[in-house]
């Protein structure tokens, strides 16, 4: 761990000042939310912010209705609090489910919504400083390729980088269509959440759209996407029942007509690529059928084509094709919320 | 050893207690100092000036240290000095100086001795700074300068370098010869069968780090509060390697956090820490990271095949067990993987071999139930096997060939109540409900199954001494140089003085973990109870002698004639077994004798003679539940049931928390443990709690444990066994039959994570 400058502003504004002052590309200032990512990489001497600008302090932990009825999730609120939140639970049970099925409960109390979609990704090689990585040290390589790639990406990855995103609320967010609000000295910005995380390409040290002195206010939720409340699930897969990144995890959201016809779907990938996986199209081969099995498995083709093993994690194709057709199935029969962690009930009535 | 040393702040039964009878269950006398924060750790003592040392770790697998650029890092305010090979105090060139009690055969790692690196996080540099903290940023800076070598660190790939191992090691014995003609049994017998097996890498991780703070005394002594299983082991090793006598240094470890065998060898954490006191002649704290625990002694990554015939009625015929695993090229590691197998059931033909490699890997240790975790694990799924291609339930193959003997040694075992870990196992779990063909049972989009394993362990006494102090006041300080890991040593051992002298618990105290005690094993193999138990009660039944002694001298004493198996000590008295109106208390007793107290010291040895001509082991019968979701690979343990024959249990709540902590374990060792290597760098990659996964909460359910009767008074004089390894010996190997018997598939590599359990 490097030494650092720290201050903790009271107001949003003096946060936005804070995070330019004497900015050094090689040593980039940060903001610090609950630390639970941040702090660990700045141990494990992966990240040397020079200085840290403590957000703890800003207004921006509510939660509360926008006024097109939709929801906004500050960036401070803590994950546990969002997955608890009883307009989130009741509206938006994809979200509780998928904060629920991540990390431990300590964990969820101190992180936010906004570190949550900074988090980096726990490829093993990006951890070691010891070894070349691309995303930690542009230009030296990626060590990944052709070694211990159990976790990383089928889908999306380039000859620069094969690294997934770890987070489980962000497949939630992905399927039900999030607004992600950013400000910075230059003023405010919304990006839509398809647009936030992105593809390594070429450039793997960057995960997201953000640049570095925006700061996340808000996420918002459209109101619209409450209409998926009564058939959604979040499924992950993982190497232990609790505390595991995802193997390959599955947000879906269904809408049902009277006839039991499919009218809206959304299903997002997590796990498998350096973003939450989408496929428009792939949804749409649901729009207006009637669930069954063989339309699943056609919509988990399309939605993994083009995917790509590296080997140690080419199961990790068909585990997906198998959860999409599980999960698909499951959300069309109700909702699931992953409340009662560890508690069979829960579990069995995806079994 | 006669007054209680105050830092080590040993910890006493609440008030209260009272009365304790081996058998019964108390609560562990530490648990308030733990939970309360108030048991210090080696990390913890605090020291007047002290420095503070950070690790560097090689990043190269192998090759030597060209040099290093320092600058950077001795620019930090802060840093002190930076010790390398090339400027460290004077250590000691030979070999023997750095065999510690358990070092096995060969050359052991001598940190910053050299420029030779020989495995990849090997200690290359610590960084000494006034603050934790500026010495971690200043280890960041250290920039070493490498001639790099090839390195070998893959097992499959270096299979034909396989050896015989060389050099003794505590607890190991060679494969015994072959009885019979195994092969030629093999090949003429009906029903047969044989498979490979592969277990990864593990690494014990306890939850205390690996530290050591040495406190330097303005006369240069060395007191070092160190993390190990042996206060005395640490103080011999800090001696040889650095030339100072047995009274310059001190070792204590009061409490330490878990072990599981990572602290039967010193670690490089403590030469490290006293080169620094030595250099810069002030005391110094040197901490692992999480990181760096995965850069010392594991569970060797082991290969074996195991071929087993029988008669259709299942009588088997033939057993051969073959294991390689990985050693380092310093020393030859080795442990009992394959010679359980010669022990378990009766057969007369019997072919054991183990071998060895040497790779570029720092040399593995002892970890829980060493060998059997995974030498028991594969005999047992191969007996599972044996089982379906007999068409006969798993539990009747074992009854069939029950030994009531030692195949291979021909020695009766001193005792063996495994069939009642079968029988009251088999009940409580409701085996004979079980159908018999895999695939019977389903559970919405799980399949359900039901597997059993047979578990065994060594049942081993070492010598120890003891010292026992009764006071005026009433107190009985009890001592002996042992360790407590979390075992529960501090409550059984004060709960066997208790009962053995007849007093209320809360006036006896256990101290140990102090180099300067009266001379302990290494708590390690499960033999901490049957060796340091067995001293003190030896200890008190000297003391008791004495105190009639003392009796019978009193002016009237109507002890006079009594001879000691006349007496008896109850209530916190000396009475007569006749007349137990005719009593003393003890403290009346010392003050009428004019004592302030009496102290007696007692060396235990084992009965060698009478022991050599049993086999010793105890014994374990596991039966678990499992559910498997077929499409996704995930594994539920949902219920388990283990039944223990391993003597007398003295303390009933510890030793139930031994089982049970090893039960999880096995669950683990089964589905999640494994360390990760990427052979190309040589390097660990997932040595962090993060991604090297144990059990947690929700990966745990039902977990029921059974003691068996038995009473061995071959083994201890207190009849106990040991309960430390039998717990998780078996568990995998029942997990992974289970598995079968819900699926049709059979797993035989370690841990079984979704990828295996989809393509099998
Ligand atoms: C052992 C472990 C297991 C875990 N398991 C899971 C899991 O299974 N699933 C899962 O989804 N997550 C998991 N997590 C990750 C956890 O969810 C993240 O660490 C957490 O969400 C990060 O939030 P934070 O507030 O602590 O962020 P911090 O660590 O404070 O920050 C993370 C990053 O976000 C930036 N940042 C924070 N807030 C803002 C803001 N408002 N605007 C701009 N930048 C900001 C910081 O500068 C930093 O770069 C796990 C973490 C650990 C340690
Ligand atoms: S996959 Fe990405 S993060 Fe991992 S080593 Fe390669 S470049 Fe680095």
């Amino acid at each position: 761990m490097n030494p650092f400058a720290y201050s903790a502003p009271t107001d949003t504004d003096a946060a936005l000042v804070a995070i330019q002052t004497d900015f050094n590309d090689s040593m980039p200032n940060r903001f610090l939310a609950g630390g639970t990512n941040l702090v660990d990489l700045m141990k494990a001497d992966v990240m040397h912010p020079a200085r840290l600008v403590d957000v703890n302090g800003l207004p921006l932990d509510a939660i509360s209705e926008t006024a097109d009825g939709g929801l906004q999730l500050g960036a401070l609120a803590r994950n546990a609090d969002t997955a608890y939140h009883p307009w989130v639970r009741t509206r938006y049970p994809l979200l509780t489910a998928a904060i629920l099925a991540g990390a431990s409960p300590q964990i969820r109390n101190m992180a936010s919504n906004g570190g949550n979609l900074l988090q980096r990704t726990r490829c093993h090689y990006f951890y070691d400083v010891g070894v070349p990585c691309n995303k930690r040290d542009p230009g030296s390589g990626c060590s990944a390729i052709g070694g211990v790639t159990r976790q990383h990406a089928i889908l999306g990855a380039s000859s620069h980088c094969i690294a997934t995103h770890p987070s489980d609320l962000c497949v939630a967010l992905a399927a039900l269509g999030a607004r992600v609000h950013v400000q910075s000295a230059r003023g405010e910005r919304e990006i839509e959440f398809a647009d936030f995380h992105r593809l390594p390409g070429d450039t793997p040290q960057h995960d997201t759209t953000l640049a570095a002195d925006e700061l996340i206010t808000q996420i918002t939720l459209p109101a619209e996407a409450a209409a998926f409340a009564a058939h959604s699930v979040y499924l992950k897969l993982r190497d232990r029942a609790s505390y595991a990144f995802a193997l390959v995890s599955v947000a879906a959201a269904l809408q049902l007509d009277d006839a039991g016809r499919i009218t809206q779907a959304r299903i997002a990938l997590g796990g498998v690529a350096h973003k939450p996986w989408r496929k428009p199209d792939a949804e749409a081969l649901l729009h207006g059928a009637l669930p069954h099995d063989a339309l699943f498995a056609r919509v988990a083709d399309a939605l993994l084509e083009g995917a790509q093993g590296q080997g140690q994690n080419d199961f990790k194709i068909t585990l997906a094709h198998r959860a999409i057709i599980r999960v698909l199935q499951s959300a069309v029969v109700g909702t699931l919320t992953n409340r009662d962690e560890g508690d069979a009930s829960a579990e069995e009535s995806l079994q | 050893m006669t007054e209680l040393i105050e830092p080590l702040k040993t910890p006493t039964a609440e008030p209260g207690t009272g009365m304790v009878q081996p058998g019964m269950s108390v609560s562990r006398v530490d648990g308030r100092a733990k939970v309360t924060g108030a048991a210090r750790y080696a990390a913890e003592h605090p020291a007047a000036d002290l420095a503070y040392g950070v690790v560097v770790n090689s990043t190269i697998t192998k090759g030597r240290i060209l040099g290093f650029d320092l600058a950077d890092a001795l620019r930090v305010p802060g840093v002190i000095d930076i010790i390398t090979h090339s400027n460290r105090p004077r250590m000691r060139p030979f070999k023997l100086s750095y065999k510690d009690m358990t070092a096995p055969g060969g050359f052991p790692f001598r940190p910053l001795y050299d420029d030779v690196v020989f495995y990849s996080g090997q200690p290359i540099a610590l960084v000494l700074a006034e603050t934790f903290e500026a010495a971690r940023h200043a280890a960041t800076l250290v920039r070493p300068d490498y001639a790099v070598e090839p390195h070998e660190t893959e097992l499959a790939a270096h299979l034909h370098r396989a050896h015989d191992p060389h050099g003794l090691k505590a607890g190991f014995a060679p494969p015994p010869k072959e009885k019979g003609h195994a092969q030629a049994a093999f090949d003429a017998a009906p029903v047969k069968i044989e498979a490979e097996f592969h277990s990864g890498v593990e690494h014990h991780n306890p939850m205390e780090l690996f530290a050591s703070t040495v406190i330097r005394e303005a006369d240069g002594h060395l007191t070092i509060y160190d993390k190990t299983q042996s206060s005395q082991n640490s103080r011999w090793y800090v001696s040889h390697v650095f030339g100072l006598s047995s009274r310059k240094v001190t070792v204590r470890n009061p409490y330490v956090g878990g072990a599981f065998g990572s602290g039967l060898r010193p670690q490089y954490q403590l030469p490290l820490a006293v080169m620094a006191a030595l250099k810069l002649k002030r005391s110094v704290r040197v901490v692992l990271t999480r990181q760096q625990m995965f850069t010392f002694g594991h569970r060797p990554e082991t290969r074996q095949a195991i071929k087993l015939a029988a008669e259709r009625d299942g009588t088997l015929v033939s057993i051969q067990h073959d294991a390689v695993a990985e050693t380092s090229r310093r020393e030859d590691y080795t442990e009992v993987v394959v010679n359980w197998s010669g022990q378990l059931y009766a057969c007369d033909n019997i072919r054991l071999s183990y071998h060895l490699v040497d790779l570029d890997n720092y040399t593995p240790i002892d970890m829980r139930a060493p060998g059997a975790a995974h030498g028991v694990h594969a005999l047992e799924i191969a007996m599972d096997e044996l089982s379906y291609a007999l068409q006969m339930d798993p539990l009747a193959l074992r009854l069939k060939n029950y030994a009531e003997i030692d195949p291979t040694k021909n020695l009766p075992f001193s005792t063996k109540a495994l069939r009642d870990c079968y029988t009251q196992g088999a009940a409580r779990f409701g085996w004979d409900q079980r159908p018999a063909a895999p695939r019977s049972m389903r559970k919405g989009n799980e399949w359900v199954g039901w597997g059993m394993a047979t578990g065994t362990w060594d049942a081993m006494q070492m010598f120890a001494r003891a010292s026992a102090v009764l006071h005026a006041d009433g107190r009985l300080v009890v001592s002996s140089a042992a360790t407590d890991i979390g075992t529960g040593t501090y409550t059984v051992m004060a709960m066997i003085a208790a009962a053995s002298m007849g007093l209320p618990m809360e006036r006896v105290t256990f101290q140990l973990g102090d180099s300067t005690l009266p001379v302990a094993p290494i708590e390690g193999g499960s033999s901490h109870v049957t060796t340091v138990g067995s001293a003190v009660e030896g200890a008190c039944e000297k003391l008791q002698k004495r105190l009639l002694k003392l009796a019978k001298a009193l002016p009237d004493s109507p002890f006079a004639k009594a001879k000691i198996d006349e007496v008896e000590f109850a209530d916190g008295t000396l009475r007569l077994r006749a007349r137990p109106e005719v009593r003393i208390e003890l403290p009346q007793l010392l003050q009428h004798a004019g004592e302030a107290r009496v102290e007696v010291k007692y060396l235990m040895l084992p009965d060698a003679l009478k022991q050599r001509k049993y086999q010793r082991a105890t014994h374990s019968a596991v039966f678990c539940e499992v559910h498997v979701d077929e499409d996704f690979g995930t594994v539920r343990v949902t219920r388990v049931v283990s039944a223990i024959a391993a003597g007398k249990i003295i303390s009933a709540k510890t030793a139930h928390s031994q089982i049970t902590g090893g039960v999880v374990w096995g669950i683990s060792q089964a589905l999640h443990e494994e360390t990760l290597q990427d052979h190309r760098l040589g390097r660990f990659m997932n040595a962090n709690f993060a991604e090297y996964h144990v059990a947690v909460n929700a990966d745990i359910h039902d977990i029921e444990v059974i003691f068996v009767e038995e009473d061995d008074r071959v083994v201890s004089r207190l009849g106990a066994k040991g309960v430390g390894e039998i717990g998780l010996v078996g568990v995998a190997a029942a997990v992974s039959n289970a598995i079968y018997h819900a699926t049709g598939r059979r797993i035989r590599d370690t841990p079984i994570t979704p990828d295996k359990v989809i393509a099998a």
